[in-house]
């Protein structure tokens, strides 16, 4: 897994809530078997007519640009289905943080398992941001994880929370595979005492 | 001992250990899997050369992307090389594949229950996030990511934090003509879409316990679409009898034992969850979606909310761009809108007694002209169900379509997709914008709410049909 400390963008603001994870990537581009190559499905039908053509929508208009890596989505953002092409597209795309003021859980657990790091700042935070945004679209943000902070230019600093456990897997860049075999006995152990009644 | 909930006992049974500071190592006893959010697991199981720890714990099906209409010949490339993938994975790592030409093909949700692999007590996971269905059973089932999967392929074991637990208590006697799919959409208009995240909803009360397990999957089926991963029913005589003698059901002297361990599986009397809620099934009427999320039920008499009145700027804007999509106008009622589509199917409403109720109102009906009707079984068995009892002569005789067994148009992965600009009246679980298809309207509703739509042609309380 990529290591996540700091990071500092310009970031793309949908203010859009309950943004569900069919819209992030529609479902009929989920047939695909590996990981990579979802960014150009990303908000496909916001982004593009039914005959694959650049629609106008207020959001990606100015940019195809990939530079922004950062996301502010309005509440509950990544609701739905469990897809983590979700978060692929997004990561293929470009986005290293995403910012809302809540997440889907299923999703959320998806961004960490992908060092895309997912920041909850609190409903009025999120609603300063935008303000923010929305005055000048160029502000440039900082996502300090050792601080869990998020840094909008001379003026705010928002604190976020996140689980310690998680978010030392994200500053060393290791994914929690390693970790649950470094248990192997305590599983073999637990395997000899839990019962199962699935019977063939 | 400490009064504990159901979730709290069967998190409790499964902790393998836990160290300061980090999350719980969770056992997983049975893992279901489908050919979407497999591929890249196994892809990862191969580049690290890893195993997959208990092959006869895990399940698999090909649903989500498969014809209804022409099962054994997918036409779609991609799609013929995801579900092979399954196969050919399923293979090499020597796992269970009930696949396109097994009698037990069907949708994850549907099959795991029917096969007799769901059962109370258990950890159930599966890359899907309506996994939530198995809880119907008492055990702790929720949907997984693909990173996930890989995790419990190799480990059988995830690193999870406690969920919190809320409990809805329904009690009273429901009306004519409302179903299980009304309470949990009744449910969820409550307590919105993200009132259950970070939760595992327990459903109880009397009208809960007087449910049949088809009406308790139903239920917490649609537990992800109030944002909680799981939803859970503590199992009694009715997931009992449901469960004696299927396939991968205990057997003889481990059945005797396996009902005792099962029957110590509810929720202490002072047990304390961290949310409660009571809704009184008297009071609860056929609904039906307007919008573009699942909370947005409304009776066909009511009128669609007017967003001026919205309690916030973000919910009125919310309301505008949902009403936008699906071209509706605050203040009118749904009563007899007109329909193109109606899709009676999914992991929610496609069982045995989903389709024996639509098919009751159907009995002697025609699908009003103009409106294409699907019925989708949940499963191979649903279907061959259905077929010794003559549903499928009665839904066919009126006009609809009987189909194979798949996810089909709740997901619209495959080639059953509703139009840009169309309605469709479903059974299924999300009215999401472009679920159904690029474009594509959603009312979401029961089987019999369904059945009276394919009829008339547009939207009507079934209630004058009992």
């Amino acid at each position: 897994m990529k290591k996540f400390t700091k990071i500092a963008s310009t970031c793309l603001p949908i203010e859009t809530e309950n943004i569900d994870t069919d819209q992030i990537v529609p479902a009929r581009f989920l047939k695909i078997t590996t990981r990579e190559g979802f960014g150009k499905y990303l908000f496909y039908d916001w982004r593009f007519d039914k005959n694959g053509k650049p629609k106008e929508n207020k959001y990606f208009d100015y940019s195809n640009n990939r530079s922004i890596k950062i996301l502010v989505a309005g509440n509950n953002f990544g609701c739905g289905s469990s897809r983590e092409h979700a978060v692929w597209a997004l990561q293929d795309f470009g986005f290293e943080t995403i910012i809302s003021s809540s997440f889907g859980d299923i999703f959320y657990n998806n961004c960490l398992k992908n060092a895309l790091l997912p920041v909850v700042l609190k409903p009025v935070e999120l609603n300063k941001l935008f303000k923010i945004l929305e005055k000048n679209s160029k502000t440039k943000i900082t996502i300090d994880l050792i601080d869990q902070e998020v840094i909008v230019g001379d003026n705010y600093i928002f604190s976020f929370p996140i689980d310690n456990f998680r978010k030392t897997c994200l500053l060393k860049g290791v994914d929690e595979l390693g970790y649950i075999f470094s248990h192997e006995k305590n599983i073999s152990a637990f395997e000899r005492r839990h019962q199962i009644f699935i019977s063939r | 001992m400490k009064s504990r909930t159901l979730f709290q006992k069967i998190w409790d049974n499964h902790v393998v250990t836990q160290e300061k500071g980090a999350p719980v190592l969770l056992y997983i006893d049975a893992h279901i899997l489908h050919e979407v959010t497999t591929p890249q697991a196994f892809a990862n199981l191969r580049k690290k050369g890893l195993k997959v720890r208990r092959a006869g714990l895990t399940f698999a099906t090909c649903d989500h992307n498969v014809s209804t209409i022409d099962q054994h010949n997918i036409r779609d490339a991609i799609s013929r090389l995801q579900v092979e993938t399954l196969y050919k994975n399923c293979h090499d790592f020597g796992i269970p594949l009930y696949g396109l030409d097994s009698p037990y093909q069907g949708i994850v949700h549907v099959i795991g229950p029917e096969l007799g692999i769901t059962q109370p007590g258990m950890t159930i996971v599966c890359g899907d996030s309506h996994t939530s269905t198995h809880g119907a059973f008492g055990n702790l089932s929720f949907g997984i990511g693909t990173t996930e999967v890989e995790y419990v392929l190799a480990t059988q074991c995830l690193l999870q934090n406690p969920m919190k637990t809320m409990k809805i208590i329904i009690d009273g006697k429901l009306g004519k003509g409302v179903s299980a799919k009304d309470i949990i959409l009744t449910v969820i208009s409550k307590i919105g879409t993200k009132g259950g995240v970070g939760y595992c909803i327990e459903y109880t009360g009397e009208t809960i316990k007087e449910l049949n397990m088809e009406e308790r999957m139903t239920i917490c089926n649609m537990s992800i679409e109030a944002g909680a991963r799981a939803g859970m029913i503590a199992p009694d005589d009715i997931t009992f009898n449901y469960l004696k003698g299927r396939k991968f059901s205990p057997k003889g002297k481990k059945w005797d034992g396996a009902v005792k361990y099962w029957k110590t599986l509810k929720s202490d009397k002072d047990a304390k969850y961290d949310n409660v809620i009571k809704i009184d099934a008297g009071k609860i009427a056929p609904l039906i979606t307007w919008g573009t999320d699942p909370s947005t039920g409304i009776t066909t008499k009511e009128k669609i909310p007017n967003p001026k009145y919205a309690k916030s700027e973000n919910e009125r804007k919310n309301m505008e761009r949902a009403l936008s999509y699906m071209d509706l106008k605050p203040g009118m009622k749904l009563e007899g809108f007109p329909i193109n589509y109606v899709f009676i199917g999914s992991c929610t409403n496609a069982r045995l007694s989903d389709l024996r109720e639509a098919s009751k109102i159907i009995k002697g009906r025609k699908v009003k002209n103009g409106v294409n009707a699907w019925v989708v079984p949940g499963s191979r068995q649903v279907k061959l169900a259905a077929e010794k009892e003559g549903l499928d002569k009665i839904f066919k005789d009126a006009g609809f379509d009987w189909r194979w067994s798949g996810c089909s148009a709740c997901i619209a992965m495959n080639d059953d997709k509703i139009p840009a600009g169309k309605y469709c009246i479903s059974t299924s679980n999300r009215n999401y914008e472009g679920r159904q298809g690029p474009g594509a309207r959603t009312f979401l509703a029961s089987p019999i709410m369904a059945a009276a739509a394919a009829i008339e042609g547009k939207i009507v309380d079934v209630r004058k049909y009992l």
